[in-house]
């Protein structure tokens, strides 16, 4: 019998619906097409319109439909009944809830709005949750920056006026040689993926520059399996290369650096004018004239005497700095564990893809001087670094380091290169101070974080104490952009350098893996005083899922999914701008919750509002908004200059600047969830000293003038802090500290060897350990997801072939791992792609037992293991007894990477439990499902 | 047994480069979403919270090591679903009739409705394509999308399998191998696209385009073109620099970056 192929339906119905919004399932946002059926939500796709993944998802993005369905789900807010760390909390109403903070708040607003820390952590609104808390008045807050990259965004913007990621990308188009410099899987998602896909389909080049060899280094066509910590010194290596042999881009250098300033040799401040703009020799006059000049060449070999001085340039100190031999490649190959070879390969293919595949584009242009140019010219090498490289105690100056190789090569804000996104470029000089003014019942004196430009700046008090409960600002971290969320607790615990009443955080999983020191942290969380308070008297949590930290509050206020709430991605705050253009999103209820939880802004909105907090009531103590979507259509930050650029105006026909437009939402639904207005072309390129660039940037309401700069390859405000140390001023840092900011603020930037190598033994601790997050999972919250945990359940640590076959480990062994803070017990791996002296494992993979409604035996729970528990959060004490964060000495940033542990074979611990185990957390959710058959349209 | 069709009108799958593929298994995902609510019985997971979740999925990523004589070890990610074979060995094994191959397009599919859930296919398999579906007892494998690919409610340039729609580093490609002029056929042809064990005769109609070759600058005995120095010290480069400078009076703007 001839067999008879089925008839099957080949074009059977999609969806009832596809409703846009904005993807929350890591910090990429991007456009998602939710597709619905009967309501519900059934398949989500990449938005093709959207300008951050024009129609591709990752499988996060996808994974979004088990992250609404999760059991995980917190269902209405609690208020703890057992004690701190048990589980143990009854379900009260939001009426309750809200009486109960603000029965805890006002007093504190009243009396000390300092004793209230309100830290936020994977929040993307930060804008709104810093406007908040500056409206509190307490000077304690910052976002999980300080412990993820402020290295990365703070040398960027310090530097040039613009990091990675949010605040610019390659030019995908155009570069042909691509190098990353540790990246770990993700950061940002799918961008960097369509973007490689790109360079090497047109058969372009990547160098990967990581010790260990995944995701991205793994497509890469030359691997640098660097040395943690030692990126500084490679990549000061190939500066050294690049001006030994003169291939570096002088033209470039001249016009739009501060490489022809003029360093005054007593002060080694630059030589300015009257209004402080700094001065250069014209290579054709020989005339001192300022830097923005109609006409001037500056000069950048010039010295330039004056007063009994000679003053010399930035430029020569740079030669004499990179051209000494402590950075020739021969010098810092043993170091970095990168050949000499290598190292002058790649300096040589650095220059000769910049110069000699050089290119132009025909697209006129007009520089901030005035003067006409006819075309642009391309230099097609682009770089992006990530936490790999700035998780250091050395890593702002190697961020710092990597934009001055990018510089030197001239292959920012050009064709083919590294180009700003909006509302990128911001120089420092547009950018707030920090500020910490107190005062009873009132608004803080402005918004708390911002780049100090030297010792006045910095949050301390008249007896130099900090101002901050984070020591941000202080001179343990003088530059401290983001603030040092991974110091709140233990500083609060220690009552160091004050104590506070209540803790207030959001989506930061403080008890478990956002934090150095777990068991410690835990510890301070439920350490009582004397009279059996707790030490840590107060907690407010708000979290969508039943996450370790649920645990540790007092009273918890429910927050919703993503695809259940309004958000605005906005040009104020961290935008999704491409380098083409501006442009910001919304997150709109795509489904309603079925559980009594509300999004988090707007539970803030409400407790302002009974708070009388000014900024969200009017004179007559009226609420101004109702919640979070009424505040992002009617909150004006100036006027005209809302959370949202598009749509504006009663018509919504204008862009930028423009009165409130009641219908704004209405009108980002439509048009998919986002809005985009493209740079013209001529304005595309050369942004911080393009005139077209800069008019158009002040139309759009990023600058309230046109503000060209030089990039700061010499940093003043670095040598402020310097010359403070040295002994100038007012203010100087305290005497532990005097020799290190004289050391580590050096205004051109080196390589130190990172504080752990140099703090412990490294014959008894010789092996690097650090972690990465794998690309299923960077920066989504939670691997409770039903799909996600299927791809990456367990996180073995992963060993190099060298130290597998020196400790003689086999496939199923276990490992016990010491640092001189602690030692855990864990289950290894081989993988031969790895620096022979690294070992790693997947972060955040490993979760307590009760939480994220997870089995108690689930893999997770079992073998999985957080590499936290060998980091303290405090660098060991030195001779004077005094410690100091495990942190860079610049900005705070967590130093995760600096890590320094030995290894021996262990046998497997009972049940083959992880070590250290905790005892379980009793759920307030419950446990999820034994099995899934998800399929909501029938 | 189950015959294949002695032809097929067209060869539509997948041409997946190993090159690009960062291993991210967004197709992975995406695979699960739209084949759940799709075609036949919704993928099921067990134990999806539990110990040992084990779910049914049609395309999964393998990571694999490779180590080259004297170099260094490297990373390919390689995502595994059905081949479509024209030479099915699991359409022939089938005793129902339940695995066919189509002859308008080549799809290898399962009709759920007359599949036993013996596994005799999925033993067949050379590739471990196919995952018995633990909850319904049927048997799940690549559909290649075929209720996308021709779906008429789905805009036109969405009409591919949902793996080639969302794949971020455009490493999979979706088209007609019977036609040359087709765009897998000539990545095929362009890139030396290759056959999955093609010693079994199986003759899948899927192909992988091999990794470019890495590390080159690892290889000692290859000279390098190292760069020349124009100075070794401080002064020597701003003598250097000032030759540079004065050599183009007036009109620094010549220089192109140091030749």
């Amino acid at each position: 019998m001839t067999f008879q192929q089925p008839k099957i339906d080949t074009s059977p119905k999609v969806s009832d619906e596809i409703r846009k919004t904005t993807c929350y399932m890591c910090a990429c946002r991007c456009g998602i097409n939710v597709h619905m059926k009967d309501g519900k939500v059934a398949y989500i796709e990449g938005n093709r319109d959207h300008p951050v993944n024009q129609g591709v998802l990752c499988a996060k993005g996808s994974a979004g439909i088990m992250q609404v369905n999760a059991p995980s789900r917190l269902k209405a807010p609690m208020k703890r009944v057992g004690p701190r760390g048990s589980g143990e909390f009854e379900e009260i109403s939001w009426e309750e809830a809200l009486d109960m903070a603000v029965a805890r708040l006002k007093p504190l607003r009243d009396n000390a709005p300092e004793k209230l820390a309100f830290f936020t952590g994977r929040d993307q609104s930060q804008s709104f949750t810093g406007f908040w808390a500056q409206n509190f008045g307490t000077p304690n807050f910052a976002a999980h920056g300080g412990f993820c990259s402020v290295n990365m965004a703070a040398g960027g913007i310090y530097t040039m006026g613009g990091a990675f990621w949010e605040f610019g990308q390659p030019d995908w188009d155009r570069a042909k040689l691509f190098m990353i410099f540790g990246v770990a899987e993700d950061h940002d998602s799918n961008p960097i993926k369509m973007g490689i896909g790109k360079i090497k389909g047109r058969g372009g080049k990547v160098i990967g520059v990581n010790p260990v060899r995944s995701g991205y280094n793994a497509v890469a066509d030359e691997w640098v399996g660097i040395t943690p910590g030692t990126d500084g010194l490679f990549i000061l290596s190939l500066v050294h290369e690049l001006m030994k042999a003169g291939k570096i881009d002088l033209e470039y250098l001249a016009q739009f650096t501060n490489a022809p300033g003029l360093i005054d040799p007593e002060t080694g401040l630059l030589l300015r004018n009257a209004d402080d703009k700094v001065m250069v020799v014209d290579s054709v006059t020989g005339d001192l004239v300022p830097f923005d000049q109609k006409g001037a060449r500056p000069n950048l070999g010039a010295t330039y005497k004056a007063d009994g001085k000679t003053y010399t340039t930035v430029m020569a100190k740079m030669a004499e700095k990179y051209l000494d031999p402590q950075y020739a490649p021969e010098n810092v190959a043993e170091k970095t564990g990168v050949s000499a070879k290598k190292i002058k390969t790649i300096a040589a293919e650095l220059a000769r893809v910049a110069f000699e595949e050089s290119f132009t584009l025909d697209h006129a242009w007009t520089d901030f001087r005035g003067d006409k140019h006819d075309k642009m010219i391309g230099r097609p090498v682009a770089m992006h670094a990530m936490r790999g490289i700035s998780a250091h105690s050395n890593g702002f100056q190697t961020c710092r380091a990597l934009h001055v190789l990018q510089i030197v090569l001239g292959t920012v804000e050009v064709p083919g290169g590294f180009r700003f996104k909006p509302p990128y470029p911001k120089p420092i000089e547009q950018h707030p101070k920090p500020h910490g003014k107190v005062s009873k019942s009132a608004p803080l004196d402005g918004p708390h974080l911002g780049f100090t430009r030297g010792p006045e700046d910095l949050m301390l008090k008249e007896d130099g104490s900090p101002i901050r409960i984070d020591k941000a600002f202080t001179w343990e971290n003088p530059m401290s952009s983001h603030g040092l969320m991974h110091m709140v607790i233990s500083n609060a615990h220690a009552g160091d350098p004050y104590k506070i009443d209540t803790l207030f955080m959001y989506m930061a999983n403080m008890s478990w893996n956002s934090s150095m020191n777990t068991r410690g942290v835990i510890e301070m969380l439920t350490d009582k005083d004397e009279n059996g308070d707790y030490v840590i008297p107060y907690l407010i949590y708000s979290d969508a899922y039943s996450s370790e930290m649920v645990a540790y509050a007092d009273l918890i206020l429910p927050d919703t999914t993503y695809l259940e709430r309004h958000d605005c991605i906005s040009l104020l705050d961290r935008p999704i701008c491409e380098a083409d253009a501006a442009a910001d999103a919304i997150r709109w209820p795509v489904i309603e919750p079925d559980r009594d939880v509300r999004g988090f802004q707007s539970t803030l909105i409400h407790l302002a509002n009974r708070l009388g907090m000014q900024g969200f009531v009017n004179e007559d103590g009226s609420a101004k908004w109702k919640d979070y979507a009424d505040y992002i259509v009617n909150h004006e930050r100036k006027p005209g200059i809302g959370p949202l650029a598009g749509f504006r105006g009663k018509d919504g026909d204008k862009v930028g600047r423009g009165e409130v437009n009641p219908d704004q939402l209405d009108r980002y639904i439509e048009n998919g969830g986002f809005f985009v207005e493209h740079i013209p072309e001529g304005a595309d390129y050369y942004k911080p000293w393009n005139s077209a660039y800069q008019d158009w940037a002040v139309g759009m309401g990023i600058y309230d003038a046109p503000s060209p700069y030089l990039f700061q390859l010499y940093s003043e405000p670095m040598r402020k802090f310097q010359r403070a140390a040295e002994g100038h001023g007012d203010r100087q840092p305290p005497e532990n500290l005097r020799e290190r900011v004289k050391y580590v603020m050096d205004p051109l930037p080196f390589w130190y060897e990172p504080f752990e190598d140099t703090a412990v033994d490294l014959d008894e601790y010789p092996i690097h350990a650090l972690t990465q997050r794998p690309m299923a999972m960077y920066h989504s919250w939670g691997t409770q997801n039903a799909w996600l945990r299927q791809l990456h359940g367990t996180n073995p640590l992963y060993l190099p072939t060298k130290l597998w076959e020196k400790y003689g480990f086999k496939e199923g062994d276990w490992a016990k791992v010491t640092s001189t803070h602690g030692t855990i017990t864990v289950p290894v791996a081989l993988q031969e792609a790895l620096n022979d002296n690294t070992v790693w494992t997947w972060n955040a993979i490993g979760k307590r037992k009760g939480a994220w409604a997870l089995d108690k035996d689930a893999p997770e729970a079992k073998q999985g293991f957080l590499l936290n528990h060998l980091i303290h959060e405090l660098l060991p004490a030195k001779g004077d007894g005094l410690r100091v964060a495990n942190s860079d000495p610049i900005t705070g940033q967590a130093a995760w990477f600096d890590l320094r542990v030995k290894i021996e074979k262990a046998d497997a611990p009972a049940g083959e439990q992880s070590q250290p185990a905790f005892p379980e957390i009793k759920s307030p959710v419950g446990q999820g499902p034994d099995h899934l058959e998800w399929k909501v349209g029938k | 047994m189950t015959d294949l069709p002695t032809s097929t009108e067209k060869k539509l799958g997948l041409v997946i480069d190993l090159d690009t593929c960062v291993g991210c298994h967004a197709c992975v995902i995406s695979c699960k979403g739209w084949n759940t609510e799709n075609y036949g019985a919704p993928l099921s997971d067990q134990r999806p919270y539990g110990e040992e979740p084990m779910g049914t999925f049609l395309n999964r990523v393998h990571s694999y090591e490779v180590k080259p004589e004297g170099g260094a070890a490297q990373t390919v990610h390689f995502p595994k679903s059905c081949l479509h074979c024209e030479n099915a060995p699991c359409v022939t094994v089938c005793p129902t009739g339940a695995s066919y191959k189509r002859k308008e397009d080549g799809i290898v599919l399962v009709n759920e409705s007359s599949c036993i859930g013996c596994g005799l296919c999925a033993w067949a398999c050379p590739y471990g394509a196919r995952e018995l579906d633990q909850a319904e007892g049927v048997m799940k494998k690549c559909t290649l999308c075929v209720d996308r690919i021709y779906n008429e409610n789905l805009p036109e340039v969405d009409r591919v399998p949902a793996c080639v729609r969302t794949c971020p580093a455009g490493a999979r490609h979706f088209g007609d191998f019977a036609d040359p002029e087709s765009n897998v056929s000539k990545l095929t042809a362009e890139r030396g696209g290759m056959d999955l064990m093609p010693e079994l005769n199986t003759a899948p109609v899927n192909k992988y385009l091999p990794p470019r070759l890495k590390d080159s600058w690892d290889d000692e005995s290859v000279l390098a073109p190292f760069l020349e120095p124009v100075a070794e010290e401080t002064q020597g480069f701003m003598g250097w620099l000032d030759k540079q400078l004065s050599r183009l009076p007036g009109d620094v703007k010549q220089t192109e970056g140091a030749e």
